[in-house]
């Protein structure tokens, strides 16, 4: 168990190397210099060399890729040699943009994201669990027709669209949805028009069903097709000729293992969303990582967005460990080695 | 009174190309302590018709009728909870593959345990310390540490057991094994017959034993039934269907059993030919198309009916007894008979 962590996060940490040094690749091959936004109006040879001397552009890329690494470790090796403290807070360096730390940007927005995602995933298994089971229940039936329209459109509508629809519909004409805005659940900055749990639900309630819909549709289909799957399998078959109630053959016998595939999908897909639910947080003005990295890519602003990138990977790394372990605790065949 | 008492027995499943008449009229009884064999190839409508007695067919496109009897209750037509009531309790299954029979996710002392406390008012505890004396029973050792095992854990063979104790955690009247060894080595089925054979007696129930090998059912079997594309060809006593088998099919069956007292380098003899489709039978006799013996008369359906005289054995082939008596043995020897 200890050995398959320690491997696990050996490759955790190649895959971080790699994901990191090709955005860093990947932003310097992008035929533009972050130099020229610095000095906005003023153009000249003297203030763009002073902006790269400044913003560390003048050293070669490997150098720049070196400190950024340097910021992220916890150990900090100068101030060893002054007395200070060895240990640090990792740090993702500071903005081009807004000379902000790019930790207390991402801590911002990160929450934000997150409530989106985690409200998002209790929303389409909320929708998805139900119509998935019912329609496998009874295939070709009115409501499994219904299901699988419902999946057709939930996958080929975007999610722009589909937001922009909502909010014309039930915020613009019919007023019963805010016209986007975020409201924090906890500590609403001073200031801010609206804070605390009721408000914040009330501001998500379109962004979830919005970022909601294609999974849903998505998870429609895969929970159905395992159900049909595992209603086949010889042992619900033995479960019956037990003389059990179709309910508790539903319950212990094909729900159980009908969802193991369900679990390592959901870990996944709410990874990718930690990552930044782009279209839906800037559809609904949301200050999630979505929007602060599409921001930061219009501004050239390489730490921020090597800094979601940063987030977005180690949430997927993690939720990757963490849906293996779930899964071996779930299901009994598998042991971790 | 019989024990099971099956009445033209019909299962029909509609499909997209036509009415598939899977099991078509099959009639037998079962007497208590009794061990009835039902052999004939895949797809002649032994599982279906033990299926249909547990009410295990997909209800929908699903057509059947006749009686199935057990205690002078029809299984056919009861409800849903009484149904489940009887199964598992009073009639228990034990199924072809043990591999996938049991749920992978459960410990098997839980799936034991479930079947006992689905029929009985008993404490978990107590439901525990009857799978461990019935792991014991099929000759689980160490059950002790075993029963928390999960299905994964044990062979092939040791599922069957494990299968075969939750089947008889009950005490069912009627055991129906569906082909029970067919997945195991040929080392296990006999250990596995023989186990089925010896609880038969322990726990006094009637069994059920379906097999496409005769050679399974030679031992234990009181009476045969031979059935082919959905129908009892021949029932009757297990020594009339060794020694005196009547339908050519029966001949078949039992000229493809490898045996010892056979001269050397003869080969098998096998029945030439597939199954006819169950959507379109042919007229008459169903065996006729592969019948070496057929004649003009075959294409009339014959009845099933006792052909010889003071025995209880039933076969459905218009061929006269003396006919029956010359061309028996060619068939039976095959390749022999022919060189």
């Amino acid at each position: 168990m200890i050995r398959y962590l320690i491997r696990r996060l050996l490759w955790a940490l190649v895959l971080f190397f790699a994901v990191t040094v090709v955005t860093y690749v990947i932003f310097f091959l992008i035929p533009a210099d972050p130099a020229q936004r610095a000095c906005g109006q003023l153009q000249t040879q003297q203030c763009l060399e002073q902006a790269h001397h400044f913003l560390g552009l003048d050293r070669p890329v490997y150098v720049q890729y070196g400190k950024f690494f340097g910021r992220l470790l916890p150990f900090d090796f100068n101030g060893l040699a002054h007395g200070h403290s060895p240990i640090k807070m990792p740090s993702l360096g500071i903005s081009f943009a807004n000379r902000q730390q790019v930790n207390s940007i991402v801590g911002g927005a990160a929450p934000v994201t997150a409530s989106l995602v985690f409200g998002g995933a209790v929303t389409w298994l909320l929708i998805s669990i139900p119509i998935g089971i019912l329609s496998a229940l009874r295939p070709r039936s009115l409501l499994d027709r219904g299901a699988m329209m419902f999946v057709l459109i939930g996958i080929s509508a975007h999610p722009v669209w589909i937001g922009l629809i909502f909010l014309y519909l039930f915020a613009f004409k019919v007023h019963i949805f805010p016209l986007g805005e975020y409201c924090n659940m906890i500590n609403p900055p001073v200031g801010t028009s609206c804070g605390g749990p009721v408000q914040w639900f009330y501001h998500l309630i379109l962004p979830w069903i919005t970022f909601a819909i294609l999974f849903a549709a998505l998870y429609v289909r895969m929970i159905r097709a395992n159900v049909i799957e595992t209603l086949n399998e010889d042992y619900v078959r033995t479960a019956r000729a037990k003389g059990a109630p179709e309910s508790k053959v539903m319950r212990s016998h094909v729900l159980r293992n009908a969802m193991l595939p369900v679990v390592t999908m959901l870990g996944m897909d709410i990874a990718l969303g930690l990552g930044g639910a782009i279209f839906t947080e800037n559809v609904y003005d949301l200050p999630g990582l979505g929007r602060v990295l599409r921001l930061s890519l219009d501004n050239f602003d390489l730490p921020t967005t090597q800094g979601i990138v940063v987030f977005g990977t180690v949430a997927i790394i993690a939720f990757n460990l963490i849906v293996d372990l779930l899964y071996a605790a779930i299901d009994p065949r598998i042991r971790l080695s | 009174m019989a024990l099971l008492d099956v009445r033209d027995l019909k299962t029909y499943f509609k499909t997209d190309d036509g009415i598939v008449k899977a099991v078509d009229g099959v009639t037998f009884s079962i007497e208590k302590g009794r061990t009835l064999g039902i052999v004939g190839e895949s797809g002649s409508g032994k599982s279906v018709t033990c299926l249909t007695i547990m009410g295990l067919n997909a209800k929908r496109n699903t057509i059947t009728t006749g009686e199935a009897l057990f205690k002078e209750q029809d299984l056919l037509g009861m409800g849903m909870r009484r149904l489940r009531q009887i199964r598992g309790n009073d009639i228990a299954m034990i199924f072809q593959d043990p591999m996938t029979s049991l749920n992978p996710v459960h410990k098997i002392g839980n799936q034991l345990t479930e079947a006992v406390l689905l029929h009985q008012d008993v404490t978990k505890k107590q439901a525990r310390a009857r799978a461990l004396e019935l792991l014991k029973a099929v000759g689980i050792p160490r059950a002790e540490r075993r029963v928390d095992d999960y299905p994964h854990q044990f062979s092939g063979g040791m599922r069957q057991r494990v299968m075969i104790a939750m089947a008889l955690i009950n005490d069912p009247d009627l055991l129906i094994a569906d082909e029970p060894t067919t997945a195991l080595d040929v080392t296990i089925q006999a250990q596995i017959i023989e186990l089925i054979d010896q609880l038969k007696d322990d726990f006094n129930s009637a069994v059920i034993l379906i097999t496409h090998d005769l050679g399974v059912v030679a031992d234990v079997a009181n009476e045969i039934l031979v059935m082919y594309a959905g129908r009892v060809v021949e029932r009757g006593p297990k020594r009339s269907i060794f020694y005196d088998p009547q339908h050519p099919y029966t001949w078949g069956l039992l000229g493809s059993i490898p045996r010892l007292d056979r001269p050397k380098g003869g080969r098998l003899a096998s029945i030439k030919g597939m199954p006819p489709s169950l959507i379109n039978l042919p007229k008459g006799c169903k065996f006729r198309p592969r019948c070496p013996h057929a004649f003009d008369r075959c294409v009339e359906e014959p009845d099933l009916r006792n052909r010889v005289e003071e025995r209880r054995q039933l076969d459905r082939c218009w061929l006269s007894i003396d006919e029956k008596r010359d061309l028996r043995k060619a068939t039976i020897k095959g390749q022999e008979a022919v060189a």
